[in-house]
């Protein structure tokens, strides 16, 4: 069974159609890229299936589950996290608070009130697994916001794991980077996908990033699907290559 | 590094509560009164719970004197009404505002920023005209009258709390203890935690399985208990409620004690409602218009000391 199902969804701001109509399905372990020039309505079909915009047509199916008007809050509980295209981050805090947070809400640990300093070893113990998969251990105790731009992002990306996600959404998330950090986190992201099979929908604009870690692509231009298939396939459509190019796509 | 941390935040809480207890003893021979100190201690506390809600969820409330003035109130009505005891008091002024806060926080948390202000200013000024109005129960603009605090009973024997002024301020140490206490261990647990990411980042929380209101509505109503002891403490110090405690003019004292003090950090509250009812005690014998002085400050501490009068004073620690 895949285990997203988006069936048909429009969203409209007034009279802009930003999504019109599209479908799309994930299958458990798939790493699916969404591409597409800006303003092609990448962000808002994000926004939807995480829960951050509700769509005015269509429906979205998450494991066999209608979710298409489910709260954010309950999305995450049934497993979908996602990173935002300008970082979300508590930015006042340390990345080791923020990690924390993290777990602790994905341990369901949010209501308790008491239970006060470190006394549970097992969130401790995966705050610091966390931190040395993202490489952030020296940095544990420095403020987010003072951390650099590609260490923030990877702070964030850690967030969304510490959720212990079945469906990870990561919006650009080398938005911003220099090579080094993009190489970074393109590892990162293909580890994820490799070694511990998380299924990923990424929107990515780096070409190099898409082609190198997708096994499908999805094409959107203008709020519309304009093609969808493997990245050879996506690579010698002329449609998209029309798309990027800027020339009319007869 | 981190040892230092600990051993210093120790030295500052042995040091705070040390010059709590003693202020009976030191605050005389500076020209001080303890019942003064009282008032410090329970406008503190007020001020802390305003803060519980501002500094640490980043939420503000402009009505938070509606359940302090709803304490007071429930204190002073037991006690002329329901039964002479001191404890049952401070029991029903509690309830009767945590109560209302839980109520009326179900119809605001959904608000954000301005418009939570805004709607939390209107239902208190409801509560405000509710106790002038209503003569026959409330005593209206006079203010409700004709109780006292009434000596506690531990049974085999008991502590006047009426005529001695100590004895009355070290109850109110032991209360204000308890509820400081309550609101420590809350914001150390995991709950806390929520409550800072609310305030850092909102959407974040929300993507984080966080359910935003429903926190706020826990962190209000939380706020609201706490305010309404404050208040029930405050009725007892005075013998005495009145709704000028309910007014929103209240709430914004509230507000600028937590924001003079220092918003971000745990005991900033308290001095700045130390700070501000000194300033009233000195400044309101010598002129009417004292309030434009405490305001003057505040703008001060606004403008060149964003982290409030405990942020200045940690930095020349740290230094």
């Amino acid at each position: 069974m895949s285990l997203l199902r988006v069936e048909n969804v429009s969203k409209h701001f007034g009279s802009l159609v930003a999504v019109d109509n599209i479908s799309m399905t994930v299958e458990p372990g798939e790493l699916r890229a969404v591409i597409g020039p800006n303003g092609a309505g990448k962000t808002t079909f994000f926004n939807m299936i995480s829960g951050f915009l509700l769509p005015n047509l269509g429906r979205i199916v998450f494991d066999g589950e209608d979710i298409t008007s489910l709260l954010p809050a309950r999305r995450v509980w049934r497993g979908i996290a996602r990173t935002f295209q300008i970082t979300e981050v508590f930015p006042e805090l340390t990345v080791r608070e923020n990690l924390r947070i993290a777990v602790e809400s994905a341990s369901g640990f949010r209501l308790r009130v008491w239970q006060s300093r470190d006394d549970d070893g097992e969130v401790k113990a995966r705050v610091v697994d966390l931190l040395e998969m993202s490489g952030l251990t020296e940095k544990a105790d420095r403020l987010v916001g003072e951390l650099a731009h590609g260490d923030q992002r990877v702070t964030e990306i850690m967030m969304a794991l510490a959720l212990k996600p079945r469906l990870l959404l990561l919006d650009e998330p080398t938005a911003g980077m220099g090579d080094q950090e993009t190489y970074d986190i393109t590892q990162l992201i293909r580890k994820l996908h490799h070694d511990q099979k998380l299924t990923i929908v990424l929107i990515e604009h780096d070409m190099r990033v898409v082609f190198h870690l997708a096994d499908r692509i999805m094409v959107l231009a203008e709020g519309k699907m304009l093609a969808e298939g493997t990245p050879q396939e996506i690579a010698a459509n002329e449609a998209v290559q029309a798309a990027y190019l800027g020339k009319v796509a007869a | 590094m981190i040892e230092n941390d600990t051993g210093r935040k120790l030295a500052v809480l042995v040091c705070i509560w040390a010059a709590l207890l003693l202020a009976p003893y030191w605050m005389p021979p500076l020209g001080g009164y303890t019942a003064l100190g009282t008032r410090v201690l329970i406008l503190g506390l007020a001020a802390m719970s305003v803060n519980f809600l501002l500094g640490f969820t980043g939420v503000l409330s402009f009505g938070h004197a509606a359940y302090f003035g709803l304490g007071a109130y429930g204190a002073g009505l037991s006690l002329k009404y329901l039964a002479p005891s001191t404890p049952i008091s401070l029991l029903m002024g509690m309830l009767l505002g945590g109560l209302a806060g839980a109520i009326l926080g179900m119809l605001i948390v959904r608000r954000r920023g301005v418009y939570f202000a805004m709607v939390t200013i209107a239902f208190g000024q409801v509560f405000y005209y509710i106790a002038f109005q209503w003569s026959s129960l409330t005593g209206g603009d006079d203010g409700l009258r004709g109780f006292s605090r009434q000596p506690l009973d531990l049974g085999f024997f008991s502590i006047d709390i009426l005529s001695n002024a100590d004895n009355f301020y070290f109850f109110v140490l032991f209360c204000f203890a308890i509820v400081v206490a309550v609101m420590g261990f809350i914001l150390r647990s995991p709950f806390g935690r929520t409550m800072l990411a609310i305030r850092e980042n909102e959407r974040r929380a929300r993507f984080l399985g966080i359910p935003v209101e429903r926190h706020i509505w826990i962190v209000f109503t939380a706020s609201c208990f706490f305010m309404g002891f404050a208040g029930a403490l405050y009725a007892l110090l005075n013998n005495f409620a009145d709704p000028k405690g309910l007014h929103f003019s209240q709430s914004g004292d509230f507000v600028m004690m937590a924001v003079m003090g220092g918003m971000r950090s745990f005991w900033g509250p308290l001095l700045g409602a130390a700070v501000f009812v000194v300033l009233q005690d000195y400044l309101s014998s010598v002129t009417v218009n004292w309030m434009s002085f405490v305001g003057l400050l505040f703008v001060l501490v606004v403008l060149f000391f964003p982290r409030g009068l405990l942020g200045v004073v940690r930095r020349k620690l740290v230094s």
